[in-house]
């Protein structure tokens, strides 16, 4: 897969010290499951984190925290009977292919067939996916040729594809693209035609419309 | 002193391969004494309390101990590798918020890492902790608040004034050559 659009460095350095939403974080884990020039990014950043901790001014340990944790560590040998339960990645068995980028696929429970979609009108559909609550993310299955209302943002919006391609009025999005959307963007963003687009979409906006409104009043992405 | 720090950070690496594959006691130690306590003040300066710190450190030493045959000496130096360890912890036991990871890519045939290609990772790391000394303070503040987790994601700023490209580019290699051998 040709990758033209890529996470921006504020996104990967926050990511790498940890200060990101979770629900950002699936999307950068995301993006990086598929894109290995931004797995290669971020393993710069990483070391910039190892260069910090390498300067980080010593306090110094118990006496006796060698030991302690030489217990801790027979401990847990004790107590890790087997391998771990964690069942095998598919593609490893040497399956067809998934849809889901394996961070994906941990909040669903399964691949794109265990998705729990909800119609959102005009065959665009959407999941939620179970994340802390500083910000929100969700699958969106929209339908080839089909065209998202125009929406402006609130803070910031990261839209990860999965499979199929959308276009707006600046740019095409292919698989494996992202789109880092801020307030200012206002688009519209339509699915392209042949096959539906998967995206995986987050934004840490706050919540527009109270959920009790009647669905016509609710913003287009009511999450 | 550049060659000093060339010196530690392989000497570093021989150790964390000796815990590895010997499960080498005496090379865990060295590694604790020289990590526990520059974890414990990342995880303080985290707003961790001393306690919490001490329990979270010691973790993450176990950790490093039975994660070992994880660390891939051509993508990372043993600071880096410790440095995400702690991290995750951070956001586990003091965010207690979880952090979704990317795919593993450790699966299939390993290839043995090239001996040059190590060496010339650690030493980009090794120069990486120089650079960040030589900043001016206020960008290395900066950059240490933004680690230690005292910004936000919008507050972080794009620009480091690090020499990353190096490491990426190996880091971009390394990978290819992993691709390759797992197709």
């Amino acid at each position: 897969m040709k990758i033209r659009h890529h996470l921006s460095d504020k996104l990967l350095m926050a990511y790498s010290a940890g200060a990101l939403p979770e629900a950002f974080s699936l999307v950068v884990a995301t993006h990086i499951s598929l894109c290995d020039e931004c797995r290669a990014r971020l393993a710069s950043y990483d070391a910039v984190g190892g260069a910090v901790l390498e300067d980080t001014p010593d306090v110094a340990m118990s006496s006796g925290s060698l030991a302690a944790t030489m217990k801790l560590i027979r401990e847990r040998a004790a107590a890790d009977v087997g391998p771990s339960p964690r069942a095998p990645e598919p593609t490893a068995l040497g399956m067809t292919e998934t849809v889901l980028p394996a961070p994906v696929r941990e909040y669903v429970g399964g691949d794109i067939d265990a998705v729990r979609w909800r119609p959102l009108g005009g065959g665009v559909r959407q999941a939620i996916l179970p994340t802390a609550k500083d910000a929100r993310v969700r699958l969106l299955h929209i339908p080839a040729g089909v065209a998202v209302p125009d929406h402006g943002h609130r803070g910031t919006e990261l839209t990860q594809v999965l499979r199929g391609a959308f276009r707006d009025e600046h740019d095409r999005f292919g698989p494996g693209d992202i789109e880092i959307a801020t307030e200012d963007t206002h688009h519209t963003p339509v699915a392209e035609p042949g096959e539906d687009c998967i995206c995986l979409a987050a934004t840490d906006a706050p919540l527009r419309f109270n959920a009790l409104l009647p669905r016509i009043a609710q913003p287009f992405f009511r999450i | 002193m550049a060659q000093d720090a060339d010196k530690d950070v392989q000497e570093m690496v021989a150790q964390i391969l000796a815990v590895r594959d010997r499960r080498d006691e005496a090379a865990f130690a060295a590694l604790f004494v020289h990590f526990a306590p520059r974890v414990k003040g990342f995880l303080m300066r985290s707003g961790a309390s001393e306690a919490l710190a001490e329990d979270c450190a010691q973790d993450v030493m176990a950790t490093v101990w039975n994660k070992a045959h994880l660390f891939d000496p051509s993508r990372a130096s043993v600071a880096t590798w410790i440095f995400t360890i702690a991290r995750n912890r951070r956001i586990d036991a003091i965010r207690k918020a979880r952090r979704p990871e990317p795919e593993d890519l450790d699966w299939g045939p390993e290839p043995e890492p090239d001996q040059a290609e190590v060496m010339a990772l650690q030493q980009d790391s090794a120069r990486l902790v120089d650079a960040l000394e030589k900043l001016p303070e206020k960008q290395r503040r900066l950059i240490e608040r933004a680690y230690y987790g005292d910004l936000t994601h919008s507050e972080i700023a794009e620009e480091t004034g690090l020499p990353l490209g190096t490491i990426k580019s190996r880091i971009r290699l390394a990978l290819e050559k992993l691709r390759h051998a797992m197709s």
